[in-house]
C-alpha cells in the first residue's frame, strides 16, 4: 500500500485508456504519456497496461507503507527515497520510506508529467474495461476522482514478493526525439477542413511556434498563435473524435484534444496530432511553445511501429536484465 | 470530396469519419445505423460510433492502406437500407430560462422570438435518440426545430452543470454530467442518464425518444 502524502495535487490513476465505450459516449481517458507509463511498466515486470498514478504538480509526496519495487518514468523530476532516485530506473522502497517527486528538470528535454510505476500496478477495480479515472464520469481510477492527501492504493504484489531491481533505460524522449528548430515537434495528419483555412492560415499552422496556454489540462491543450481564419463560417454536425484532434473554434485559436477530452465534437477540425506523437504533446509544459510537422498516412503509421519497435526493444533490454540478475 | 457516396476523411491513425451525403434528418440516421451495425464485424475496426449523420470507426490497428477499407465503406453505405430502431420514450420535465438558463438570451437575441416562443418551438417535438457522445450517457437529439437554431459559443463555457437543456447549431441536447461546453443552454431537467454499474451503462440508445414537458418559465 501506499499512501499520498500530497494536498490537492491533480494526480490521477491511469492505464493506457478505456476502448469500447465511445458508443455509450465515454471516451479513452489513460495516461498522457502512454510510453512512459507503458515502459515504467516494462521495468517492473508488469503488463504494459498496467495502472500507475500520473502527476501533474509538484512538489508530490508517497509513503511506502510496505516494501515495494517501482519506477519513476515520465518527466524527470528529481525523486528522492531518502537518496536520490533516478528517472526511468527501477529501485526497491522499504516500507516507511517516503518518496518526494520535486520539480521536473530541464535538460536535453523538460517534461511535465511523471508517472509513479508500483511492482504488481495500482490495484483498483477495472470500470469498463479500463483502471483509468473517468473525471467527466466520476468512476474509474481511485473514486472516479482525483487523488487526496490521505488517500491509500493498493498494489498487486502480496508483502515480502520480490522483483529484481535496479536497472533503467534512456527515455524516448532522447531515443525518439523530434525538434524543430529547438521546439519539441509533433507530426500532424490534415483532417477534414483542413482545405477550408486560408492559405496563409494553413502555412503559419506549420511554420509558427504555438504557445501552451495556461487553460489546458488533460481534457484538452489550449494553443495560442496567429489566429486561424476559416475561408466560410463553419458550422459542422457533431460527429466522433479522439485524442490528438485539432479543433479551431470560431476564435481562431486551436485547441488539441488530449485524454480526457470528449468522444464526440462539432467544431471544424484542422487536423490530428497522430497517435505515435500524442506523447510529446502531453509532455509539453503550460507556457512551453511547440511546433506542428505536416505528415501522410505512411509516414503517421509507420511512427506507431517505430514506437511500438522501441516498446519491445525495452521489453529485450529488461529481461536480459532481469535473466542476468538472476543468475539464469 | 464530398459526393453522394459521402466523404471520409482522417482522424490521425486512431479512426476514420464517414460523412453521410445531404440533409440530416431520420431516414438517413437509419441508414448510419445499420452502416454502424455492418463494420462494427470488420477486423480492423475496434468500434463503430455514430454521429449526426455521420459514422466514426476506431481502429483496432490501423491498416497499412487506406484505399481498400475506403471502398468498402462506400459500398457498404450504398446497400445500407433504413433500421427503423423502436425504443422507449422518455419524458423530461423542464424549468426553461433563468439560473437554469443563462444563454436564453443569446438565442433571444440570435432568433429574434420571445423567451415563450422559443420554449414552445423547443418542447414540441418528439425528439429521436440519433447518437450518443460527448460525455457518458449523453445524447444526441434529432427532430428540433430549425428556426431556434443558434451558433455554437465563440468561447466554450468551462463549465456547465448536468441536466443543463442546450442548442448548438441545429442540434439540442440535454448534458448528463458537469463538464465544458459549446452550447447555449436554455434550460435545465434531473435525469441519471449513465451508471457504469449498469449494462449497458447508458440510460438510452439510438432508436429511443426524448419529450421536454414545460415545467416552469423563467422570463
Amino acid at each position: 500500500m501506499i499512501e499520498i502524502l500530497s494536498a490537492s495535487a491533480l494526480a490521477t490513476v491511469q492505464d493506457l485508456g478505456r476502448v469500447g465505450a465511445l458508443r455509450w459516449g465515454v471516451g479513452t481517458s489513460g495516461a498522457m504519456d502512454p510510453l512512459a507509463l507503458a515502459a515504467g511498466n516494462i521495468l517492473l515486470g508488469n503488463d504494459e497496461g498496467a495502472a500507475a498514478v500520473e502527476v501533474p504538480v509538484f512538489p508530490f509526496r508517497v509513503r511506502f507503507a510496505q516494501d515495494c519495487a517501482f519506477a519513476v518514468t515520465g518527466a524527470d523530476v528529481a525523486a528522492k527515497l531518502d537518496e536520490p532516485v533516478l528517472p526511468w530506473w527501477s529501485t526497491q522502497a522499504r516500507a516507511g520510506q517516503v518518496l518526494n517527486l520535486g520539480l521536473p528538470q530541464g535538460g536535453a528535454w523538460r517534461g511535465s508529467r511523471a508517472y509513479l510505476c508500483l511492482a504488481g500496478g495500482v490495484e483498483v477495480q477495472a470500470v469498463l474495461g479500463s483502471r483509468s479515472t473517468q473525471l467527466r464520469g466520476a468512476f474509474g481510477g481511485h473514486e472516479g476522482r482525483a487523488l487526496r492527501q490521505g488517500d491509500t492504493l493498493r498494489f498487486g504484489v502480496s508483502d515480502g514478493e520480490q522483483r529484481s531491481t535496479d536497472f533503467g533505460l534512456v527515455p524516448p524522449a532522447l531515443a525518439l526525439p523530434l525538434q524543430v528548430d529547438g521546439l519539441p515537434a509533433m507530426r500532424v495528419l490534415p483532417a477534414a477542413e483542413y482545405t477550408l483555412y486560408s492559405e496563409a492560415s494553413r502555412a503559419a499552422f506549420w511554420s509558427e511556434p504555438w504557445k501552451i496556454t495556461a487553460q489546458s489540462d488533460r481534457y484538452g491543450y489550449r494553443l495560442v498563435g496567429t489566429p486561424l481564419e476559416a475561408v466560410s463560417a463553419l458550422e459542422m454536425r457533431s460527429h466522433g473524435i479522439v485524442p490528438g484532434v485539432i479543433q479551431v473554434p470560431p476564435g481562431g485559436q486551436p485547441i488539441v484534444q488530449m485524454r480526457d477530452a470528449q468522444p464526440s465534437g462539432g467544431y471544424p477540425k484542422l487536423g490530428t496530432v497522430i497517435e505515435a506523437d500524442l506523447w510529446r504533446l502531453g509532455q509539453a509544459p503550460i507556457g512551453s511553445r511547440v511546433r506542428f510537422i505536416e505528415t501522410n498516412w505512411d509516414e503517421a503509421v509507420a511512427a506507431l511501429a517505430q514506437t511500438r519497435r522501441w516498446l519491445d526493444e525495452v521489453r529485450r533490454l529488461v529481461e536480459l536484465q532481469r535473466g542476468y540478475r538472476s543468475g539464469r | 470530396m464530398s459526393s453522394d457516396l459521402g466523404s471520409i476523411s482522417l482522424l490521425g491513425t486512431s479512426a476514420l469519419l464517414f460523412e453521410a451525403p445531404g440533409e440530416m434528418a431520420l431516414p438517413s440516421q437509419q441508414r448510419i445505423w445499420a452502416l454502424a451495425l455492418e463494420v462494427a464485424h470488420w477486423p480492423e475496426v475496434r468500434e463503430a460510433v455514430p454521429g449526426m449523420n455521420n459514422l466514426m470507426l476506431s481502429f483496432a490497428r490501423a491498416p497499412l492502406a487506406l484505399g481498400e477499407i475506403k471502398a468498402r465503406l462506400h459500398a457498404a453505405w450504398q446497400a445500407a437500407e433504413p433500421l427503423p430502431l423502436q425504443g422507449r420514450v422518455v419524458e423530461l420535465p423542464v424549468v426553461y430560462g433563468g439560473a437554469s438558463g443563462p444563454h436564453m438570451g443569446d438565442v433571444v437575441a440570435h432568433t429574434g422570438m420571445s423567451i415563450d416562443e422559443i420554449v414552445e418551438r423547443h418542447s414540441a417535438p418528439l425528439y429521436p435518440v440519433y447518437a450518443l457522445g460527448s460525455h457518458p450517457g449523453y445524447c444526441y437529439l434529432g427532430g428540433m426545430d430549425p428556426l431556434i437554431a443558434t451558433p455554437r459559443r465563440k468561447v466554450p463555457v468551462v463549465s456547465i452543470p448536468g441536466g443543463a437543456v442546450s442548442i448548438g447549431g441545429a442540434q439540442t441536447g440535454v448534458s448528463a454530467s458537469e463538464g465544458p461546453s459549446g452550447w447555449n443552454t436554455i434550460g435545465s431537467t434531473s435525469m441519471r442518464f449513465f451508471d457504469p454499474a449498469q449494462d449497458p451503462p447508458a440510460l438510452l440508445r439510438p432508436g429511443d425518444s426524448i419529450r421536454f414537458r414545460v415545467e416552469k418559465v423563467i422570463r
